[in-house]
């Protein structure tokens, strides 16, 4: 009976997963093909299916110095994402594991600095970066971006923890390791996948962050300040930037490509114990 | 034995440690001069301002010590940005391109350094007669120069020979609005997609309001009576206002609410829209991408009329030096290269003449190479800076300057509250006279707590 009913189930599931994956994936398959396209044709209507592909676009970014501004973003991206994981894991730990007196105010007060909308806080933090000279520098940008993801990364990693059996716990205790062989030896590698899914979040969005960017950076930048070089006054533009914003999706593709196992293994972790 | 040793050696010491010296002194010498200065410089994105930094190399051969570096910012985000920077004197940019509608608020500011007294009056190879009268006069502040004219515009109507000849209509080089309603009836063309007319309805004041103000000015309305009472509301501006919305409307492009000079310019270079009204610069534009058969059909004319003639806008960028620049110097010399005759010259031959920076001198207009590849717009754009005068924009007269804005501060949020009121007119969730009625109540208040009027 039940095999039945799973088997008429299961084709019109696929297809519905399919029909959501094509809706999802037209916008950037539209994207791509409109790269390849002169700004003319990216404008026609109706929509142009085929045309002669021209690369005139990918030539124009890399000759726009499109390297330093690659450089600061991968930099800042990686760095950041490092400090956020080496800082976060020990906070989860000690709100989760071994909790810290009042640990229920001091979760929410990491999540709380998140609630006021970034654009209320820009002017102070302007202000103090150019106080401390950090203005237009790669520094800047990943002090901010550690900040602003390490709320986040302490929740989704306090979570993972909580769902650690109590018994792993008493076993370390019985054995007698320290706190710090602890959360090292035993709990990192039990959280391994939500380890990865956390810092590919907290990379994508510090890739991808735009407006801390071009408030606190001008020459040394990041692709997405890159990017809004081409929105030019006077000229049709479109597959100009269709053509930059592919090329900046790439590294985050194959990211979440390299991820995906550890990925969707973090995203369901503790669904089934 | 031992003394005139000692003494030998003290002696040798001492030039040891002169020489030394010297030479430390020369060779710092020597680094300070091979230290090049770096000018940052913030830019508006633009083709012109693309060609420049393209050919940038030249600039590098006259003067070797200076590099530049650029910040290229579109035009929305270029504001905030130098703004930040020139308001906290944070110093960052030595070079900024800022609009005519900063320029007097800025200087006023001390924001800004005062070219003509620093540097223009001595630096006679920048020919600073050469400026047109009207852009110089929008980069100054009480007659002084605060920026230099990267290029000026005016507005224009840019409409479609071929379809005007098919429908037998004929647009005169100084067309009326009634003219122009007129024709936009009768070459909307619902069945093969074709609007009458392209006119901005997006918010914004740089935006939508441009085109609108330059209307109301036309027909006679202000914003501001000499008194600062908002005057929206009174019989002509209002008329001017619900002319706009209505021709949009009825026969503007589809959802034009939506819409700014991008769409419009996309419209008219895909045929899409008989007619479009808006910058002199997008001239050079328009027929480099408009497609084979709107290519060789793109007519210019003068900026409507309604009562006051001489009505298109009035805009300039200007190249501006931040007093916190450490490098006035340095900076002056990019300035005043970017702005001479010469570079006009220089980009017009290697980067070709449509993308010349247009309306910031008359030897521009008398080289040959330029009238010959301008030669559709050229004179039209020249007619139309030169009709348009920013410090007497209306009818009526006024207690501000400015054509297709209004230089004070506060004008930015007045118009870019109004300008969303009038796309709410625009997509027909209110109608032009509710839009007018709620921007006028909050004109008085931002006015009233500015202290312009009790």
């Amino acid at each position: 009976m039940n095999r039945r009913r799973s088997s008429i189930i299961d084709p019109l599931l696929t297809v519905l997963t399919w029909v959501g994956t094509l809706v999802m994936f037209t916008p950037i398959a539209w994207m791509i093909l409109t790269s390849f396209k002169t700004e003319e044709d990216a404008v026609s209507y109706p929509p142009k299916l085929f045309f002669s592909p021209t690369l005139d676009h990918y030539r124009r970014i890399f000759e726009n110095d499109f390297a330093s501004f690659a450089t600061v973003s991968i930099l800042v991206t990686v760095i950041s994402t490092a400090i956020v994981i080496v800082l976060a894991v020990p906070a989860a730990f000690a709100l989760t594991v071994r909790p810290v007196p009042k640990w229920r105010d001091v979760l929410f007060f990491f999540i709380s600095t998140k609630m006021m909308p970034i654009a209320a806080g820009i002017v102070p933090i302007y202000l103090v970066a150019r106080a401390f000279d950090l203005l237009n520098t790669s520094t800047v940008l990943v002090i901010v971006y550690t900040s602003m993801n390490l709320p986040l990364a302490i929740w989704m990693i306090r979570s993972f923890m909580v769902e650690i059996p109590r018994d792993v716990f008493d076993a370390v205790a019985v054995d007698g390791a320290g706190r710090i062989r602890e959360m090292v030896q035993i709990i990192v590698p039990l959280i391994k996948p939500g380890l990865a899914s956390t810092a590919l979040l907290c990379a994508i969005f510090a890739w991808n962050e735009f407006f801390l960017a071009v408030n606190l950076t001008t020459t040394v930048s990041t692709l997405p300040v890159f990017l809004q070089k081409f929105l030019s006054f006077g000229k049709l533009y479109t597959a100009q930037v269709a053509a930059v914003a592919t090329l900046i999706n790439i590294p985050v593709v194959i990211a979440g490509w390299l991820a995906q196992k550890s990925l969707t293994r973090g995203l369901t972790f503790g669904a089934v114990k | 034995m031992s003394k005139p040793i000692r003494r030998s050696t003290f002696v040798g010491a001492r030039a040891y440690s002169l020489a030394f010296s010297v030479s430390l002194g020369l060779l710092l010498a020597q680094a300070v001069q091979a230290e090049p200065i770096t000018l940052t410089v913030a830019l508006a994105a633009n083709p012109q301002m693309e060609t420049a930094a393209k050919l940038i190399d030249n600039f590098y051969a006259k003067y070797p010590d200076i590099k530049v570096k650029f910040q290229t910012l579109p035009e929305n985000q270029l504001r905030p940005t130098v703004l930040k920077d020139v308001a906290t004197k944070s110093g960052q940019f030595d070079v900024v391109m800022i609009g005519a509608y900063e320029v007097p608020l800025w200087a006023q500011k001390g924001w800004i350094t005062n070219l003509s007294k620093e540097f223009v009056a001595k630096d006679t190879e920048w020919k600073s007669d050469d400026l047109l009268t009207p852009i110089r006069d929008l980069v100054s502040y009480k007659g002084d120069m605060f920026a230099t004219p990267f290029y000026g515009s005016s507005s224009f109507m840019f409409y479609r020979k071929d379809l005007f000849q098919k429908a037998g209509l004929n647009m005169p080089e100084q067309p009326t609005w009634d003219q122009v309603a007129d024709f936009a009836a009768k070459l909307d063309d619902k069945s093969k997609n074709i609007s009458g007319i392209c006119l901005r309805g997006i918010p914004g004041w740089g935006q939508s309001l441009a085109p609108l103000t330059t209307v109301i000015n036309t027909f006679g309305g202000r914003w501001f009576d000499e008194k600062w009472e908002p005057q929206l509301s009174s019989p002509k501006s209002k008329e001017a206002i619900n002319f706009y919305v209505k021709l949009l409307k009825e026969h503007g492009q589809q959802d034009a609410a939506k819409d700014g000079w991008q769409e419009c310019l996309q419209l008219f270079t895909q045929g899409k829209t008989a007619m479009w009204y808006d910058d002199t610069v997008f001239a050079g534009p328009v027929i480099d991408q408009a497609n084979a058969e709107v290519k060789n059909n793109v007519g210019f004319a003068l900026a409507p009329i309604k009562e006051k003639p001489g009505s298109g806008w009035l805009w300039a960028w200007g190249l501006s030096i931040p007093t916190t620049s450490k490098h006035q110097d340095a900076a002056w010399k990019l300035v005043a290269w970017l702005t001479s005759q010469e570079y006009i010259k220089l980009a017009g031959e290697k980067a070709g003449w449509g993308t010349v920076p247009p309306g910031s001198r008359q030897s521009t207009y008398k080289l040959s190479a330029y009238e010959a590849a301008t030669k559709d717009y050229a004179d039209l754009t020249l007619k139309s800076i030169n009709a348009a005068n920013p410090l007497k924009p209306t009818v009526d007269p006024v207690p501000y300057t400015g054509v297709q804005y209004v230089t004070i501060p506060e004008f930015e949020q007045i118009g870019d509250f109004t300008s969303q009121q009038l796309a709410g007119a625009i997509s027909g969730q209110m109608s032009a006279d509710d839009a007018i009625k709620a921007s006028e109540t909050k004109i008085k208040e931002i006015m009233e707590d500015a202290g312009y009027i009790k």
